[in-house]
C-alpha cells in the first residue's frame, strides 16, 4: 500500500529541490549592482511598507473579478481541447453556447460601464 | 434520475429567457419597461412550454421528487414576485427602479439555480443549482442600496448563507468519499439500504443541516427574521416561497426515504428539526408588532410542518410537503403582496396599528389579505388546511402521532396571530393603509393567488392528481 506512494514522495522531493536549486542558480550565476531602490521589497510598484487599513478604489475588485471569469474560461478550455475528438461535434457546438453566452455577459459588463475607468 | 440533454429542456428554457433579457439590456437604450413585460411574457411561456412535461410526470423520482411540479411553482413565485415588484421599486427607491432590468435578470436566473435543484440528479449539479440560486438572491436582497436595513440583511444573509454552503460542501465530500458515487439515486438507495460507514452518515447531516438552513427550520432560523425584514418586500416573499420550494426539493429527494437503525435515528433528528420550528416559530410571531416579521416568523413555523412531512418519510409525507408547498406559494406571495402594497418607504406602515381601519379605506385589499391570513392559519375551506391536514395524516402513519398533535397544537396558536391581523384591519378605527389606485396587474394577480387558494380548499385532489403524476 505504502509503495504507491514512493512516485508522489520523490515528486515532492524533486519539487523542493527544484525550487531551490532555481532561486539560488539566478543569484549565483546573475550580475550583481545593487543600489537602495533594487535592494527594496517589490510590491507591484506600492509603497512596501504602511498602515493596511486603507481603503482600496472599488475599480480594483470589479477588474479583478471580471478577469477571473474570463481566465477561468479559459482554464475550461483546456481539457476541452485535450478531449475535442471524443468529444466531437456534440462539444464543440456546446463550447461554443458556452462561449457565446459569456460574450453575452461581457457585452452587459462593458455596455454597464464595469469596464470604464476613469 | 441523471440530466440528459433532453430531459433538461426546462432548464434550457428558463435561462434563453436570462440570456435574452440581458440581450435587451446590451441592445435597448431604456430597456426597463421592455424588459418588465419581456419577463412576465417569458416566464408565463416557460411555465406553459413545460406544462406538458407536468403532466407526463417529467422529472420524477423514487423518493418522491416531483421535478417538474417543482419548476412550475418556482416560475409561479417568480412571476408573482416581479408582477409586484414593479410598483414597489418605483416606490421605494426611484433610482435603483431604472434598474428593474437587472433585478428582473437575478430572479430568472435564481429561477434557473432552483430548477437545476429540483432537477439534479447528482450531487455537483446540485450543488451549482444551490449557488446560483443563493448568490442571485443574496444581491436581491440588498437591491435597494440606500436601505441600511437591506443592507444589513443582504450582508448577514451572505455570511451565513457563505458559512453553510461550506457545511453542504463539506457532507456531499463525505458522501463522495465514502459511497464513491455523487448520483443522488444512488445514494439514497445506500440510506435506504441503512448500514453504512460513519463518515456516511456524517456527510447525510451536513447536508440535512445545509438544507434545514436554506429552509429556515430551527435551530438553523435566526438568519430569518432579518433577512425577511430587511430585504424588499417582494423578494422576501420570493424566498419564503421559492427558494423554501427548492431547498424542500432536495429535502423531499435525500431524506424522505431511510432504512435500518440509522434511518430511525434520522426520523428522530428530522422530528426535532419540526418539533422545534414549529413551536419557535409560532411562539415568536405572536410576540411580534411588526407585520413583515410576523409572517417571517411564521414561515419558520411553516417550514416546521412541512418537515413534518418529511420526517414521515413515506408517500403520503412527500406528497404532502409537495401539496403544500403549491398552497403556501399562493397564500403566502399573497400576503406578502398586499404587505407591499401597504408599506410606504423606509419601512413606513409595517407595524398591525398601521393597519387600523384598513378595511374601511380598502375593503377589496383588505378581504384579500383576510382570506391569505385565513390560508394560513389553516382554516377550512383554503389551500392551507389540506396542505396541514396531509403532512399530519402522513405522521401519524408513520407513527409520529405526537409530532402531529404537536403540530396540531402549535397551529392553534399561529391562528391568534394571523387573527389578530384581521380584527386590526376590520374592528379598529385607524387613519392607514394606502388606498391609492393599485395597478390592474398586480390586482389580477393577487385575485388569481386568492382564487386557486379556494380552489386548492375545495378540490385538492387537482393538484393531488397532479402529484400523483409523477409517481
Amino acid at each position: 500500500m505504502l509503495e504507491y506512494y514512493i512516485p508522489l514522495g520523490i515528486m515532492i522531493l524533486f519539487g523542493i529541490a527544484f525550487g531551490i536549486v532555481m532561486s539560488k542558480a539566478s543569484e549565483w550565476f546573475g550580475p550583481k549592482n545593487p543600489t537602495d531602490v533594487k535592494q527594496s521589497t517589490y510590491e507591484s510598484g506600492m509603497e512596501p511598507v504602511k498602515s493596511a487599513r486603507e481603503r482600496v478604489s472599488v475599480k480594483y475588485y470589479m477588474v479583478a473579478m471580471l478577469f477571473i471569469i474570463f481566465d477561468i474560461e479559459v482554464v475550461f478550455l483546456y481539457p476541452w481541447a485535450v478531449n475535442f475528438r471524443k468529444l466531437g461535434m456534440f462539444g464543440f457546438v456546446e463550447m461554443f453556447v458556452f462561449i457565446a453566452m459569456l460574450m453575452v455577459g461581457y457585452l452587459y459588463v462593458w455596455k454597464k460601464g464595469a469596464l470604464k475607468w476613469e | 434520475m441523471p440530466l440528459t440533454l433532453e430531459s433538461s429542456y426546462p432548464l434550457i428554457a428558463i435561462c434563453s429567457l436570462g440570456v435574452l433579457l440581458l440581450l435587451l439590456e446590451i441592445v435597448l437604450k431604456k430597456p426597463d419597461p421592455v424588459s418588465y413585460s419581456v419577463t412576465i411574457a417569458g416566464l408565463l411561456a416557460v411555465g406553459v412550454c413545460i406544462f406538458p412535461g407536468l403532466l407526463r410526470g417529467d422529472g420524477a423520482t423514487p423518493t418522491g421528487g416531483a421535478g417538474l411540479l417543482f419548476c412550475e411553482v418556482f416560475i409561479a413565485a417568480a412571476l408573482l414576485t416581479v408582477v409586484f415588484s414593479g410598483e414597489y421599486l418605483r416606490r421605494h427607491d426611484s433610482e435603483r427602479a431604472a434598474g428593474q432590468g437587472a433585478y428582473n435578470l437575478l430572479v430568472v436566473f435564481a429561477v434557473a439555480g432552483m430548477m437545476l435543484m429540483a432537477l439534479a440528479g447528482d450531487l455537483i449539479s446540485l450543488f451549482l443549482g444551490l449557488e446560483l440560486m443563493s448568490i442571485c438572491l443574496y444581491v436581491l436582497v440588498g437591491f435597494l442600496r440606500k436601505h441600511v436595513t437591506g443592507n444589513e440583511a443582504s450582508l448577514k444573509y451572505f455570511l451565513l448563507g457563505a458559512f453553510i454552503t461550506g457545511f453542504i460542501l463539506y457532507g456531499i465530500a463525505l458522501l463522495y468519499g465514502s459511497a464513491g458515487t455523487l448520483s443522488i439515486d444512488a445514494i439514497v438507495a445506500l440510506v435506504i439500504a441503512g448500514d453504512q460507514t460513519p463518515v456516511f452518515w456524517a456527510g447525510l447531516a451536513l447536508v440535512l443541516a445545509g438544507f434545514a438552513f436554506k429552509v429556515g427550520a430551527f435551530p438553523f432560523h435566526m438568519w430569518i427574521p432579518d433577512v425577511y425584514q430587511g430585504a424588499p418586500t417582494p423578494v422576501t416573499a420570493f424566498m419564503a416561497t421559492g427558494a423554501k420550494a427548492a431547498a424542500f426539493s432536495v429535502l423531499i429527494l435525500m431524506f424522505s426515504r431511510r432504512g435500518g437503525a440509522e434511518g430511525l435515528v434520522f426520523r428522530d433528528l428530522i422530528s426535532f428539526l419540526a418539533a422545534g420550528s414549529m413551536i419557535v416559530g409560532n411562539l415568536l410571531a405572536i410576540v411580534q408588532q411588526n407585520v413583515k416579521r410576523m409572517l417571517a416568523y411564521s414561515s419558520i413555523a411553516h417550514a416546521g410542518y412541512m418537515l413534518v412531512g418529511i420526517a414521515s418519510g413515506n408517500l403520503n409525507g412527500s406528497d404532502g410537503v409537495t401539496f403544500y408547498l403549491v398552497s403556501y406559494l399562493f397564500m403566502n406571495v399573497g400576503a406578502f403582496g398586499v404587505v407591499s402594497l401597504v408599506e410606504e418607504r423606509e419601512e413606513k406602515n409595517l407595524t398591525y396599528e398601521d393597519y387600523s381601519g384598513f378595511s374601511a379605506k380598502n375593503p377589496l385589499l383588505a378581504g384579500l389579505l383576510a382570506l391569505f391570513l385565513f390560508s394560513l392559519a389553516g382554516l377550512p375551506p383554503f389551500g392551507g388546511f389540506f396542505g396541514k391536514y396531509f403532512v399530519f395524516v402522513a405522521a401519524i402513519e408513520a407513527d409520529l402521532t405526537w409530532l402531529a398533535i404537536l403540530g396540531v397544537l402549535s397551529s392553534l396558536a399561529g391562528v391568534y396571530y394571523y387573527i389578530r391581523l384581521v380584527m386590526v384591519m376590520y374592528f379598529r378605527d385607524g387613519e392607514a393603509g394606502r388606498a391609492e389606485a393599485v395597478p390592474r396587474l398586480v390586482l389580477a394577480a393577487l385575485g388569481l393567488a386568492a382564487l386557486i387558494n379556494v380552489q386548492l380548499g375545495i378540490l385538492p385532489s387537482s393538484v393531488i392528481s397532479l402529484i400523483h403524476r409523477f409517481h
